[in-house]
């Protein structure tokens, strides 16, 4: 036990002059926000003042404003970036299923690894199993699959997800899940939150969402650590907002250790033995990729075009032959490729060009477990420098 | 393992052995962490040990027990209580076995391990045996034993709270330390454990204090101490009794006489250690009064828990002449060592401090030692003499000073540039920088400084920053109370003919090759400051010149070299000041309309310089830049969101900044400087912002200080971007709601009080940002599930009665928000809510005006909502 020490400021002020720059700044934040919210106020009272005449000419404004607001500013066709559960409900038939067909995130495949992956990115083991949207809303709960078709409609724990006398389902609250309908076990694993209790979660960053997801998801009907098939693992970036289509910032990888469906196979369910790609004839006879913008692979022949009575928009079928693809600088150079005939008629897009790329890869020299722990253990690694503090004994 | 020779290891000079043995170690703890402190706990007890070894072990043990950061700390007590118990139980064993031992080092050092253990265990109701079984010991043990044990139960006493101790062994413990240092004890080492164990169980001696008897012979004891022959026991005795005076002030009156005695006596004749406790008793003694008298006025009513006793002004006639000898004590040099603190400092503090307490009876008993010394030919007579008459200018009324100080002014110009010795120029200069704080300004009626004597003081000033640093510190120090007098001045100050030579002669005092020392250069930049927020319109253009001169000062820094880590840190520290001085100058620009518009041309390359700032700090941001870019941002309005691209990174990791929570602070109001800046142009950022605020809030290792500023931010936010909110809308008002739960009440001390009123302000800024960004937008519907839980919110802080008038002021402004966005489903439960109309109209009545704004504009609100 040392004596205390008891020194005093000597001929010192008692404020420093930082502390008053802080206090200063605190000061000004005080009064800008205080001429803010005067602003905003006053703001209204005018606006009561016009309308305070006739006031009655406003009526209950919020509780019918979902079933008569004029829907002007988004077509249901569109690909719009926000979710209106409400306006999206009152579609019918067919047009529920176009509107929803486009409202998915798609992955691209990962060709490559990308960097800072262990910093950026969450990963997790991907369900085998039909991607779905499962929708609460008006008590009931009704999931449907990639092209909009329903696949099954069920009560749930979800809000709005079924009938019960709890005042907290209002009419207006509803939930969108991104999920993974498991056969063998016939659960839903939800891989992704787009809307939950009303609050669209479109525009937010992965980081965002996860973070939800995290510590809200106990509440819902999908809990449970149920071990399931998996099917490759999905990468998602921290920074990624929700995006309907495909986007690189989601990554899906695979092997035979974590998948059974690493190759593609055809309509058989057999694996042919030269790769098989989907593509888009476009004008010129340019073929294309599903991607946005568009990656070339190369040019029909006008004979094949006219003898086959092709185009522009028709999904044409390749074989990739010995010549395979080859790349320039990471870039895709020239790819070798077969006309075999048109795509099935099941077909709404090509396919994508990592899809591509990566099932050329797996059969060729696919990018390995390794190759990602390699990554993540990388000296590059920025978090992982050394410390440069050392124990003192 | 062999770990005796791994702990010597541990200490080799050969540092490939060291970390070797470092390694193992770890190795072992991390193996088998049991085995491990069980091992080190039986080295420490083995005597057969060398004592470097067992001392180690003893330290390692310690480090597994306890951490400075509360996280690292609070995970080793958990570590510790989910430890096997056979295993805990034999450390324990070995420990208080140590307490025995023959080797002083190994006792002390399991006197500390113990007390870690106690700290954690105690208060869980474990180890119940511990006491009885330590007072066993020092009623048996011989002399070495008694001494460890009773410094046990002093380290213990630091640790537990005095709430974890029941009385009867409080009682026990104060028996056998108070027994331990009575002059009947014949052995030295133990009463010397036995005072300083005292010390620490003072705050546990609440019960014993309040019994007369019980607080005689604790007090008699003590104060024999005091007498001891022994230079560390009168030492301890004195810290005892600075300890007293302000945990038991109110018990002191009976003893005051007695202790004005024996503390005159050791600051006259005792050896400076001793001397430096006796005069802190006093000091601690108006801490005290000063804080009673501030706190209720000098009409003091007898309704509060502590009356003051006037024991200083009681002792005065004896006190102020004992505290003006001391000021004779100087050391040759103390003025340029940072570190330093003698007779002569301690004196000269007391005596400013009983200035404070008692105010103009002082005066008199000062006046006659300054002028009997000030003009002495020993340079110690002539500075203790102006310390003197420095200390003495805060506490008395201007009045009683006046003549005095007029009369003195002009001696002291003299002497700063004239006496011969730089000890009395420093001491000069700070006295002339005190007449400027406190006798200087638009508050004292009739001024010291005229336009006959204000070009003398400015050019002795000047002169003097030439001067060896510590007196050119204290001759910034000077003119910055100066300029400061003349804040408010209004449109024409008299400093304006002089602005530009004191600029001029502030950044060549920076320049100077040794302002370093003394903290000269801060100083500079300091007073810099301080002249640039006081100047007036007639110096604007000259503000202007500024801004070139300073970012071409902070580009310098930015272009070194590779440069060690002294130099980093050195270039750092500059970089913070030459923010800070731009953030002044920005704020001071950008206040008004024409010089911010002639300002705005920099902007650009200033932004530029300070993401340059960041960049150059690997891991987190300068406090001093973030503050200067709230200011910019403000200054550049909508504007700033092109630089928010490249500055986002910053601002991100400067919210994530808990270890230095000042900075997290600072960054979540530049946040809020920049929604009212950019608005809805900060939309694409939000994202990342709210959920870092989010985290920052449900984190327990962020300082609580900075959560009600974040609240206060989600209003900002709210209020920018209006109904895009909708998306963090939930998340938000469930963290509002909890913490509204949680700061209803304010039960506690003071502090807590305050606290909890900073809470609840920054939850209501955030509802009033939440409504009023709401207004207007389809989406108001939103917010109806919410008003009902605000409503009882403001009910119940309102039935509470502890609002202070900055949350009266937010909370009835709320109440309007809700009325003015939700009009008629707000009104039926405004209308319900039982203390709304009283609230309203108790606001109104308030003879705040701006609770009164808020208010009539709450009426004016709620009576549309109603009447629709």
């Amino acid at each position: 036990m040392a004596p205390h020490d008891l020194r005093r400021p000597f001929k010192r002020a008692a404020i420093s002059d930082q502390q008053k720059r802080r206090e200063l700044s605190l000061l000004r934040q005080e009064q800008n926000r205080r001429d803010a919210q005067q602003q905003a106020r006053c703001l209204a009272s005018s606006i009561l003042s016009l309308q305070s005449p006739l006031p009655e000419s406003e009526p209950e404004q919020s509780d019918i404003e979902l079933e008569t607001a004029p829907e002007i500013e988004k077509e249901s066709g569109t690909l719009s970036k926000d979710l209106d559960v409400p306006r999206a409900s009152k579609l019918r038939g067919p047009e529920v299923r176009k509107w929803f067909a486009r409202q998915l995130m798609l992955p691209e495949w990962m060709i490559d690894v990308p960097d800072r992956l262990s910093q950026d990115w969450y990963v997790y083991a991907r369900p085998a199993g039909k991607r779905c949207f499962v929708v609460s809303s008006n008590g009931t709960t009704v999931s449907r699959q990639r092209n909009g078709s329903i696949l099954h409609h069920f009560p749930s724990a979800l809000p709005a997800g079924a009938k019960t006398r709890d005042s907290s389902g209002s009419g207006q609250s509803y939930c969108i899940l991104d999920c993974i309908f498991h056969e063998l076990d016939q659960t839903y694993y939800v891989i992704d939150m787009v809307c939950w209790n009303g609050y669209s979660l479109y525009d937010c960053t992965s980081e965002f969402r996860f973070f939800w997801l995290n510590s809200k998801i106990e509440e819902s009907a999908y809990t449970g650590v149920v071990p399931y098939v998996k099917d490759g693992l999905l990468f998602y970036n921290k920074h990624a907002h929700y995006q309907t289509g495909n986007t690189p910032l989601v990554l899906v990888w695979k092997d035979e250790n974590c998948s059974q469906y690493v190759i593609d196979t055809d309509s058989k369910g057999e694996i042919p033995s030269q790769q098989q790609v989907v593509l888009e004839l476009q004008d010129n006879g340019k073929l294309v990729t599903s991607d946005d913008p568009p990656v070339l692979f190369g040019y029909l022949d006008g004979d094949i075009i006219q003898k086959s009575g092709l185009h522009s928009g028709n999904l044409l079928r390749f074989a990739v032959s010995d010549g395979g693809l080859s790349f320039v600088d990471g870039k895709l150079d020239k790819a070798d490729l077969n006309y075999l005939g048109k795509a099935n008629r099941g077909r709404a897009f090509a396919d994508s060009y990592s899809k591509v790329v990566f099932q050329f890869t797996v059969r060729h020299s696919p990018l390995k477990i390794d190759d990602l722990l390699a990554s993540i253990n990388s000296p590059d690694d920025q978090e992982k420098k050394p410390c440069d503090v050392e124990m003192v004994g | 393992m062999e770990v005796t020779q791994v702990l010597l290891n541990a200490q080799s000079i050969d540092g490939a052995v060291r970390k070797t043995a470092e390694e193992s170690l770890k190795q072992f703890q991390e193996q088998n962490l049991p085995g491990f402190l069980l091992s080190l706990s039986v080295e420490l007890a083995n005597e057969e040990k060398p004592v470097e070894t067992r001392k180690l072990a003893g330290l390692i043990l310690k480090n597994a027990l306890d951490a400075k950061e509360q996280h690292r700390k609070f995970e080793l007590v958990q570590r510790w209580l989910s430890l096997d118990t056979n295993a805990k139980s034999q450390i324990k064993a070995c420990l208080l076995k140590t307490l025995s031992s023959p080797v002083s080092d190994a006792r002390s050092t399991a006197s500390q391990v113990i007390a870690k253990v106690a700290g954690i265990e105690l208060p869980q109701k474990q180890w119940p045996e511990l006491i009885s079984l330590l007072l066993s010991n020092v009623h048996q043990l011989p002399a070495h034993a008694k001494q460890a044990t009773l410094e046990t139960l002093g380290y213990m006493c630091e640790e537990v709270s005095p709430d974890v101790i029941d009385q009867d062994q409080v009682n026990k413990i104060l028996t056998a330390v108070v027994q331990g240092m009575s002059a009947s004890e014949g052995n030295t080492d133990v009463r010397l454990a036995a005072t300083r164990a005292l010390y620490n169980a003072l705050g546990f001696a609440q019960a014993n204090f309040s019994n007369d008897m019980e607080r005689d012979y604790i007090m008699r004891v003590v104060c024999e101490a005091t007498l001891s022959p022994e230079v560390r026991i009168r030492q301890a005795a004195f810290e005892c009794l600075v300890s007293i005076s302000s945990t038991y002030y109110e018990k002191l009156a009976p003893y005051i006489q007695d202790i004005f005695n024996i503390t005159a006596k050791a600051v006259r004749e005792d050896e400076e250690p001793v001397s430096l406790q006796a005069i802190e008793f006093w000091s601690s003694i108006c801490d005290e009064e000063i804080d009673i008298l501030e706190e209720y006025g000098s009409d003091f009513t007898g309704d509060s828990d502590i009356p003051c006793f006037y024991f200083i002004k009681q002792a005065l006639p004896a006190l102020v002449p004992m505290l003006l000898e001391t000021l004779l004590k100087q050391e040759e040099d103390q003025d340029q060592d940072e570190g330093a603190w003698n007779i002569a400092m301690a004196g000269g503090t007391c005596l400013g401090l009983v200035a404070r307490t008692v105010g103009d009876d002082i005066v008199p008993l000062v006046v006659p030692f300054i002028e009997e010394n000030i003009t002495k030919p020993d340079w110690r007579q002539r500075e203790a003499a102006t310390y003197a008459f420095g200390s003495i200018l805060e506490g008395p009324s201007p009045e009683k000073l006046l003549s005095l100080v007029n009369v003195a002014l002009t001696f002291m110009l003299s002497a700063l540039t004239k006496d011969p010795n730089s000890h009395v120029k420093d001491t000069t200069a700070w006295a002339l920088g005190r007449i400027f704080e406190f006798l200087h300004g638009s508050a004292v009626d009739s001024p010291i400084i005229t336009q006959a004597n204000c070009q003398q003081i400015v050019t002795v000033l000047l002169q003097s920053m030439k001067d060896t640093p510590n007196v050119a510190e204290k001759a910034c120090g000077a003119l910055y109370f100066l300029a400061q007098g003349y804040e408010e001045v209004g449109p024409s100050s008299p400093l304006t003919p002089f602005f530009q030579e004191i600029v001029q002669s502030l950044l060549t005092v920076t320049h100077r090759e040794d302002a370093g020392e003394s903290r000269l250069r801060t100083a500079a930049y300091e007073t810099l400051n301080e002249v640039v927020r006081c100047s007036t319109d007639e110096t604007a253009s000259l503000v202007l010149q500024l801004v070139p001169v300073i970012m071409m000062e902070l580009h310098n820094t930015l272009e070194g070299q590779k440069l060690s880590s002294d130099e980093r840190e050195k270039q750092s520290e500059l970089q913070g000041l030459l923010c800070g001085c731009l953030q002044v100058i920005i704020q001071k620009l950008g206040s008004s309309e024409p010089t911010k518009y002639v300002f705005m041309q920099y902007a650009d390359q200033i932004m530029g310089l300070f993401l340059r700032v960041f960049a150059c700090r690997s891991a987190t941001v300068h406090e001093e830049a973030m503050l200067a870019i709230g200011a910019l941002a403000y200054a550049t309005g909508p504007d700033f969101a092109k630089y928010m691209p490249e500055f986002y990174r910053y601002l991100e990791m400067g919210l994530q900044n808990f270890e230095e929570y000042q900075v997290c602070a600072v960054t979540v109001g530049v946040v809020g400087d920049i929604s009212r800046a950019i608005e809805e142009k900060i939309v694409p950022y939000c994202d990342g912002i709210m959920t870092q605020l989010l985290k920052n809030l449900s984190s327990n290792q962020l300082h609580r200080s900075v959560k009600p500023p974040i609240f206060s931010c989600f209003g900002d936010i709210a209020l920018a971007v209006g109904e895009y909110f909708e998306k963090y809308l939930m998340w938000a008002m469930s963290a509002l709601q909890s913490a509204a739960e949680l700061s209803t009440h304010t039960a506690g001390d003071d502090e807590l009080t305050e606290y909890t009123n900073s809470l609840r302000n920054g939850i209501l800024e955030a509802y009033s940002g939440v409504f009023q960004g709401f207004k207007n937008s389809p989406k108001t519907q939103l917010l109806i599930p919410y008003a009902s839980h605000i409503l009882q919110f403001l009910d119940s802080i309102y039935i509470e009665k502890d609002m202070d008038d900055v949350v009266m002021k937010t909370a009835i402004g709320v109440l309007g928000d809700l009325a003015d966005t939700l009009g008629s489903h707000a009104g039926s439960l405004i209308q319900q809510s039982p203390s709304s109309k009283d609230f309203l109209n108790e606001c109104l009545s308030s003879e705040d005006l701006m609770i009164k704004e808020s208010a009539e504009w709450a009426k004016l609100a709620i009576s549309r909502a109603i009447s629709v």
